[in-house]
């Protein structure tokens, strides 16, 4: 089922391609004038300019842990998150919650979460597939330390870097 | 029972058609159990071959037809030569209703298929989104079958009924009520297996709770297998209760060595960390039970106080060879006749084997497990806690009557004319001696997995493994030879207690006993043992094989 | 001490440290050349692609205290080359397992050698107190360029041969084949040339690029620039050929796109060096850019006038004037050979790489075939103009 291209016809001056050569020469040449005469912005000098500003709201970023409008950590350590992630970088272990503490009715919480961020490849799964919308990939890109010990990031820096998350459905409210 | 030769009675077979092929049935056969082995799976939450049959789940509906009868009560055959079946108008139970000849089920029609979709739009309406924090998740029926057979959305707008949530409802069972789908299995299980009639369901209707009796909890040393039986999250298990997602869980086949039954299991492990055992179904032994107290009796292995690396002189030798050297030269000072051997009835068939090796390299005389005992039930806890008594018996640990020269080597040691000690895997103390007399001893060998008062006095301490760290093979009360699989590796340097043995033994002798594999031993200790000629640890397979012996 | 100006004045000695000095020198300078041939890569390329590349590396002056800041020249990214050499020196010299050892080893001296070695018969200036500026002034400049660059391709095929390593031979092969048929339309393409001027000696053919003329632009000479005369015109028409064959042929030679066959990295993940790292690695990059510079120096002396600029006179002056003129041409004749570089870069990221066998047609069906016929049009004409 071999199918036959056919081949352009081409003119004299296209075979013997030297006209193509300063044809191509004539486009590169132009850039490189309008570079050198500043015409040109499409680099971005990035430690002094940054483009956090023009970020897009599904930019993902670091992955972090959200928190409600009651102070509620929304994770309840269902670990879909570590059994989703491509790359195995989280690692949660789950608690349960005291029976009189405020959020008892919830009952499980993640004693220890922790996100390895030399492994994270930033693919938004753990957001995707997170029941509770309690894990949400960030602003944060510049994640770098000078320690092994400092990319992990426990629970404390998650929480910390989550912060609030306002418009995600509050389902345990509705509990008992 | 196989000795015995019975002549079995003739069974009558039915012709069934499933799904429009003919198969034949052993009449008595449940139409759930012969779509089964037809190969067509019925979803199920009341039914359990194990109990009764209440029929209240509504799940296994399936639809029924009858053969066509003609004027002369014959059935009327089609062009096939088969019974035409005369359809039921509305779709049956498949769990309650037995085969007969000529019956005709269908179990994936339209009407078949519209059923299960309702069953499950009610099972669902009180349903609560628990999933996230419910451990039932991933091996619950209610999700398989949502997504297998279920609709896809809700239609029920009104408010879910509330009920109690996370209630004791016994030592190690924690209830759920709004998860509950109501089927029972729990309230026949205690009623008919565990014979323990605590748990019943009040109220009406859409406020149908299960709940225990008035100032009673379900503290039957059972309990736990209503969670293994509960096809929804509604009883779930204390002690593995937020734990770990079962999907995480490697399984392992095993067996539980907290008495001579030996009840076959599925050990869950994670990263080296147990997390849980089940029953796994073996009709000659556990059925589809365990008791509460072998389940649970595992934690020890994750102890944080497992002994890490061997001690040899009374310090701490990382180097094994090293360590295994000085054990020999220690054992070899003293006279043969000066040294006792004491092995455990804990231990597989194959460090037995080789610990009657050790004994006839030292040529010790003086040898015996201990025997460990309690109150035992009818069902399935033996009065004997030692897994392998019978194994003990079998290679010449101890006499029938096990334990009988434990006095006489208890009063050696009191005596002076008992200097050296090999104890493996038990505590000395269990002798009825005191540990200032365990330090007369010149030299105590031990092999422990955790700190006691032997290791605390024993000059020499070799780490082993637990159960769920090794292979090997242990004979069960009845004689059946089962097998222990590897499901979390040993912490630090301990080791198999197989190769501690053979380098302890390699190490007195001097000579290597050329075994380098657990199957290797096996292979040595069934060429030694006529009980054990023909087998290999493969051949014992997953449910065990029935030894010879009484 | 002046019995050792009087031994360094007797002729052989003088020969001998003159050459040396002036080996040391124009090494010193290619190294060089190549470091900033390598950055201006970047740097062109980058511009070209509305690009900045590297602008950061300056030097760290700072480090010397006295309060001085670091110094980053107004481009920017002038301190580059020497990071990047510096990082090649300090990388971890690593020899894979089953490579066959020494002619793994060997290889990339053979290739950076046949590009230098061939830079020895190169005039690169006209002439420093009476010294002419080449180093080894022989009857046979172009034939020993071919000779000893066509020794390059021996560096090529070890390397990937020895590598033991799929990518690397099949990119050795390429570039054999490459070589080999360009080297055909290379040699022939000269041979225009040696029959207007009848001369192999390249001093001597940029002495009579002076006096009659470049052989590409024959109206600039060492008097007033001119229209060129009939004769001119009619010998400069094969000329052109040639030049045009030869540079093309050249680009080829020195594996650039694009004839980057051997090393596309698309392809071949590098080609003939995939497995080579640190310092053999850079071998290989030296000599591949220094190839590049002694192809230029070679167009540049053979049709571009060498050294020569008209309005600037040689350094055969007496004293200090002759100096400063001598070392005049060696600019002219660098910036020249800059000029050139400058074009490799930009033909380089215009163009798209060939298909094989589009090189191989180009190679053996047009370009042989051009030369060939070339020469017997140059000696038509030749014989007309006599």
């Amino acid at each position: 089922m071999a199918y036959k291209v056919p081949r352009p016809n081409l003119t004299f001056a296209e075979k013997i391609y030297l006209p193509s050569v300063l044809a191509g020469l004539k486009i590169t040449l132009g850039h490189l004038w309008r570079m050198l005469r500043g015409k040109t912005h499409v680099c971005m000098q990035y430690p002094e300019e940054k483009w956090d500003s023009h970020l897009p709201d599904h930019y993902r970023g670091a992955p972090t842990l959200v928190s409600d409008e009651f102070g509620r950590t929304r994770c309840v350590a269902c670990q879909l998150c570590e059994f989703i992630c491509p790359p195995r970088a989280i690692r949660i272990t789950p608690g349960e919650i005291p029976t009189d503490d405020t959020f008892a009715k919830v009952e499980k919480y993640p004693e220890q979460f922790q996100i390895d961020m030399i492994r994270c490849i930033y693919c938004g799964l753990c957001e995707e597939v997170c029941p509770e919308q309690a894990i949400f990939l960030k602003k944060e890109y510049a994640i770098a330390r000078t320690s092994r010990a400092e990319m992990m990031h426990n629970k404390a820096k998650l929480i910390e870097m989550g912060g609030l998350q306002p418009g995600v459905v509050n389902k345990w409210n509705e509990k008992k | 029972m196989s000795t015995e030769a019975t002549t079995p009675k003739p069974v009558e077979l039915v012709n069934v058609q499933i799904d429009g092929v003919w198969y034949q049935f052993p009449k008595g056969t449940k139409v759930i159990e012969a779509c089964s082995q037809a190969g067509k799976f019925i979803p199920r939450y009341c039914y359990h071959p194990r109990l009764s049959t209440p029929g209240n789940c509504r799940m296994c509906m399936v639809e029924l037809g009858m053969p066509k009868m003609g004027p002369d009560r014959k059935p009327e055959l089609g062009p096939d030569g088969k019974p035409i079946h005369n359809w039921i108008p509305r779709p049956q139970i498949s769990c309650a209703q037995e085969v007969s000849e000529g019956l005709g089920v269908r179990t994936d029609s339209k009407m078949v298929q519209d059923a299960r979709k309702g069953v499950l739009e009610f099972l669902l309406i009180n349903h609560p989104l628990d999933c996230p924090i419910c451990d039932q998740a991933g091996e619950c029926r209610l999700q398989e079958f949502s997504y297998d057979f279920g609709p896809a959305k809700t239609r029920f707008l009104e408010h879910k009924v509330k009920k109690p949530k996370r209630i004791q409802i016994g030592p190690r069972i924690t209830l759920d009520d709004e998860r509950c789908i109501l089927c029972s299995r729990c309230v026949r299980f205690m009623r008919e297996v565990a014979k323990d009639d605590v748990i019943g369901i009040v109220n009406r209707g859409s406020y149908s709770t299960i709940t225990c009796h008035p100032n009673k909890t379900l503290d039957s040393n059972y309990s736990l297998n209503t969670v293994d039986i509960c096809p929804v999250g509604a009883l779930t298990s204390t002690d593995f209760r937020f734990k770990m997602r079962v999907w995480f869980l490697k399984e392992t086949k095993s067996f539980c060595t907290s008495c001579a039954t030996g009840c076959n299991t599925v050990i869950g492990a994670r990263e080296n960390l147990m997390y849980r055992q089940t029953p796994r179904e073996n009709n000659d032994v556990n059925e589809s039970w365990m008791c509460d107290y072998g389940r649970l009796n595992f934690h020890y292995l994750n102890s944080p106080d497992r002994l890490l690396a061997p001690v040899a002189k009374g310090v701490n030798e990382p180097d094994w060879t090293a360590a295994l050297t000085a054990t020999a030269s220690a054992l070899k000072s003293l006279p043969p006749s000066e040294v006792a051997l004491i092995a455990s009835g804990k231990m597989t068939n194959e460090e037995l084997f080789l610990a009657a090796g050790l004994t006839q390299a030292l040529g010790i005389m003086l040898h015996d497990i201990v025997p460990h005992t309690d109150a035992g039930d009818d069902i399935l806890l033996s009065t004997d806690r030692n897994p392998n008594t019978a194994g003990a018996k079998l290679l010449g640990l101890c006499d029938a009557n096990a334990g009988s020269k434990l006095p006489a080597i208890a009063d050696g040691i009191r005596g002076g004319t008992i200097k050296g000690l090999v104890i493996l895997g038990e505590d000395a103390t269990a002798l009825g001696l005191a540990e200032s007399e365990l330090r007369k001893l010149e030299v105590l060998v031990t092999t422990a997995m955790l700190p006691n008062l032997t290791t605390a006095s024993a000059g020499y301490v070799l780490p082993g493994s637990g159960f769920a760290e090794k292979r090997g093979s242990m004979v069960n009360k009845s004689g059946r030879l089962q097998r222990l699989n590897r499901a979390i590796q040993a912490p630090g340097l301990a080791r198999d207690d197989w190769e501690i043995l053979t380098g302890l033994t390699e190490a007195i002798t001097g000579t290597s006993l050329g075994l380098a594999t657990i199957e290797d031993v096996f292979k040595a200790m069934s060429a030694a043992t006529p009980a054990l000629t023909g087998l290999s640890l493969s051949k014992i397979g997953d449910l065990g094989v029935q030894l010879p012996i009484a | 001490m002046n019995a050792i100006l009087q031994f360094l004045s007797d002729p052989l000695p003088f020969l001998v440290w003159t050459t040396l000095a002036k080996s040391a020198g124009l090494l010193g300078v290619v190294l060089v050349m190549v470091s900033y041939t390598v950055y201006a890569e970047r740097r062109v390329s980058s511009l070209m692609q509305d690009r900045l590349g590297p602008n950061r590396t300056g030097f760290p002056t700072s480090l010397l205290g006295f309060g001085i800041k670091d110094w980053s020249p107004f481009l920017g990214g002038l301190g580059q080359p020497i990071a990047d050499a510096l990082k090649l020196l300090l990388k971890e010299d690593f020899t894979p397992a089953y490579v066959n050892k020494f002619y793994y080893w060997i290889a990339p001296g053979l290739g950076i050698g046949a590009a230098i070695i061939s830079l020895a018969v190169i005039p690169f200036g006209s002439s420093i107190a009476g010294v002419d500026m080449v180093i080894a002034n022989v009857d046979i400049g172009p034939l020993f360029v071919f000779a000893i660059s066509s020794l390059g391709v021996y560096g090529i095929v070890l390397a990937g041969w020895s590598s033991n390593s799929k990518y690397p031979f099949l990119g050795a092969v390429r570039s054999t084949n490459q070589l080999i048929s360009y080297e055909l339309a290379l040699g022939l393409s000269i041979v225009p040339l040696i029959l207007i001027i009848g001369k192999l000696n390249l001093v001597e053919i940029v002495s009579y690029q002076v006096q009659n003329g470049w052989m590409l632009l024959p109206g600039i000479t060492a008097k007033a620039p001119h229209l060129p005369t009939l004769e001119q015109f009619l010998t400069w028409i094969p000329v052109f050929i040639a030049f045009l064959v030869f540079t093309i042929s050249m680009f080829a030679e020195t594996n650039r796109l694009p004839f980057d066959l051997p090393e596309a990295e698309t392809e071949l993940v590098s080609g003939y060096h995939t497995e080579y790292s640190s310092l053999k690695f850079a071998l290989f990059f030296l000599g591949e850019y220094t190839a590049m510079i002694t192809g230029s120096a070679l167009i540049v002396t053979l049709f571009l006038g060498g050294w020569h600029f008209p309005g600037i006179p040689d350094g055969s002056a007496a004293g200090w004037l002759g100096v400063m003129w001598g070392l005049v041409n060696i600019g002219v004749f660098l910036a020249k050979v800059v000029a050139f570089l400058i074009f490799f870069i930009f033909i380089r990221w215009t163009l798209p790489r060939f298909r094989y066998d589009q090189l191989m047609k180009l190679g053996w069906i047009w370009f042989f075939e051009i030369a060939l016929v070339n020469i017997f049009i140059t000696a038509l004409i030749v014989t007309y103009v006599h």
